[in-house]
């Protein structure tokens, strides 16, 4: 196997991450994530050196808008899958943090979770979205306001039953 | 003035959380978060943001690849199928072109067969009962039927004689067909019977005759040398059969 594909399957368990926090569905995820992989491996030949691991986040990131917009002009579906009731503890801070995910806009959460959970650098997002580093940042910052708040809502009113 | 007098704006807070800010501002921030607590609770919070992404899609870095996401397959099965596929049309082409009567048990597409009947059986339907008008050129021109549909099915069409059967061809007309223009021949017996004969070019090289019905119409379909015939008439199987052998024993002659 050449180089190029060693690199590529290293980064195939962070890329499944990823795509899970995107899309908060393993299916979809992993499809994600194959469709990524597939895409790649066609344009093996014109990667010319440069980032690897950008450069497939940036096929994930890309794909996964695609889908959404096309998702959009069809009749809303709301995934309940994570929205429960009856979790404690880990449990329920991990649906607390994926249904303020999900309440997102697409740009912000990628940004999100791509510095935060994937580690990438504000240049690095700014390539991955193409957009200048200024706007990575106040997407962060706006993301981060937004998920914060969606936390302590839901917190709220735990803390008032103690 | 120097940069510890700087008021630490909130993208300088975003970026010390996340270690883009420069070596020498950093102490500035630490020293203005002692003294801002709002901005250290701010900071804290965006900790615990991390903390829950980590604690809830972090492990699935650590979950075994699924087998569907494996390079190796991905980058392999398709060229593996193409080949096989290939290989497979080639020798079906081969044993179609090279084995004549072997091949007709060649496997043959279900929709080959119900495109077939399909049109061949409306076609049927449509015109038998027509009494001025059942074809475009009567039986008494059979040289220039067959030349004109000849030229418009692109293989050679001879209308089978079927005198051995009682049938007289009543003529013929040009009819669209599953995948090219079809031939149909219409045949009458002196009882008033009719049966037609109905042909295209079939993406199948050679199939054995299959039967279907519609209604009060029998139909048996089969391929040859890449062309498909359809041949309509009463539900009887036999009588079906019996004229199906002749136009078979005729077309094959004709070199199809």
């Amino acid at each position: 196997m050449s180089a190029f594909r060693d690199d590529m399957e290293a980064m195939i368990p962070a890329l499944r991450r990823y795509a899970r926090a995107l899309t908060r569905e393993v299916d979809l995820a992993d499809d994600l994530v194959q469709d990524t992989l597939v895409r790649a491996l066609r344009s093996e030949k014109l990667f010319l050196g440069g980032d690897l691991r950008s450069w497939l986040y940036t096929i994930l990131t890309t794909l996964n808008r695609n889908r959404r917009r096309t998702l959009a002009r069809q009749p809303l579906m709301t995934s309940q899958v994570e929205i429960g009731a009856d979790a404690s503890g880990t449990e329920a801070e991990g649906r607390d943090i994926a249904r303020a995910l999900a309440t997102l806009p697409d740009e912000q959460r990628a940004v999100l979770l791509l510095v935060m959970l994937e580690g990438l650098s504000y240049r690095e997002v700014a390539e991955v979205q193409s957009v200048p580093i200024g706007t990575v940042m106040s997407r962060l910052a706006r993301a981060r306001a937004h998920v914060k708040a969606a936390l302590e809502g839901q917190r709220a009113p735990l803390r008032a039953v103690k | 003035m120097t940069d510890r007098d700087i008021p630490v704006t909130e993208d300088e807070l975003h970026a010390y959380a996340d270690g883009e800010l420069p070596a020498e501002r950093r102490g500035d921030v630490e020293r203005w978060l002692a003294t801002h607590p709002d901005d250290a609770a701010r900071l804290q919070s965006w900790r615990a943001i991390g903390d829950a992404l980590h604690a809830r899609y972090g492990n699935v870095a650590d979950e075994p690849v699924p087998a569907r996401l494996s390079i190796d397959r991905l980058a392999r099965p398709p060229r593996r199928w193409i080949g096989s596929a290939i290989a497979a049309t080639l020798a079906a082409f081969l044993i179609g072109g090279g084995a004549g009567w072997l091949a007709r048990g060649a496997a043959i597409t279900p929709s080959t067969f119900a495109d077939f009947t399909g049109d061949a059986l409306g076609a049927h339907r449509l015109y038998v009962v027509e009494v001025r008008h059942p074809v475009e050129v009567a039986g008494n021109e059979r040289a220039h039927l067959q030349q004109w549909l000849s030229k418009r099915v692109g293989y050679e069409v001879k209308a089978p004689e079927l005198d051995g059967t009682g049938l007289k061809l009543v003529g013929g007309r040009l009819l669209p067909g599953p995948q090219a223009p079809a031939a149909f021949l219409m045949y009458e017996s002196a009882s008033g019977e009719r049966f037609t004969l109905f042909t295209s070019r079939a993406a199948t090289d050679a199939t054995q005759m299959r039967y279907a019905s519609r209604n009060a119409d029998g139909a048996l379909f089969w391929a040859d040398h890449g062309v498909g015939y359809v041949l309509t008439g009463p539900t009887d199987k036999d009588r079906l059969h019996q004229v199906a052998r002749l136009v078979y024993d005729q077309t094959e002659k004709g070199g199809g």
